[in-house]
């Protein structure tokens, strides 16, 4: 799965957010996603990161071992 | 889930006032993540106890289903689960981790 395909699955979960994907260490593994987006709006960081992640559910029990998340509001 | 799975994960979360579900031990954790979570605890002089899922699959699945959480580390304060290691660094940032766990 490429970084596109990552950023693209976020952003048709969460429409409307903005999506950066980061690869700190270049190795297509430990990735990180800032994720902005207006529905964030008064959800404790906790649902933040449920709503990212539940847009990747399949994904995350097998192709991404490890999604590092920052999540923010416009 | 099944219910002796589901007591068994019940029985550590609850029976400890700070629980950590990690990849590895304290002293060897075998994933970064599992070990900032280790180190930010130590920061703050937390007492916790941990459970190394890489010893048991049916935790280590079992986990991820009790708080819908896909991803491990995973922690726990007083039977409430608290996040994964992003929140743990932002808690350890904002001073809400040693509040929380002292």
């Amino acid at each position: 799965m490429t970084l596109d395909e990552i950023k693209n699955k976020i952003q048709s979960g969460l429409p409307g957010s903005e999506v950066e994907i980061l690869d700190p260490f270049r190795d297509g593994v430990h990735i990180k996603a800032v994720v902005t987006f207006d529905g964030f709006h008064e959800k404790s960081i906790l649902e933040q990161h449920r709503m990212v992640y539940a847009t990747l559910k399949e994904e995350l029990k097998e192709e991404i071992h490890a999604l590092g998340l920052e999540t923010k509001t416009p | 889930m099944d219910d002796t799975l589901k007591s068994k994960i019940e029985e550590m979360v609850n029976g400890n006032d700070v629980f950590l579900f990690m990849k590895g031990t304290p002293e060897q954790p075998m994933c970064g993540f599992s070990a900032g979570v280790i180190s930010a605890l130590n920061q703050v002089k937390a007492k916790y106890n941990t459970f190394n899922v890489l010893s048991d699959p049916s935790i280590r699945e079992g986990i991820k289903e009790y708080t819908s959480w896909p991803t491990i580390p995973q922690l726990y304060i007083k039977g409430q689960f608290v996040g994964g290691h992003d929140i743990v660094m932002q808690m350890l940032q904002s001073g809400d981790l040693a509040t929380k766990t002292n």
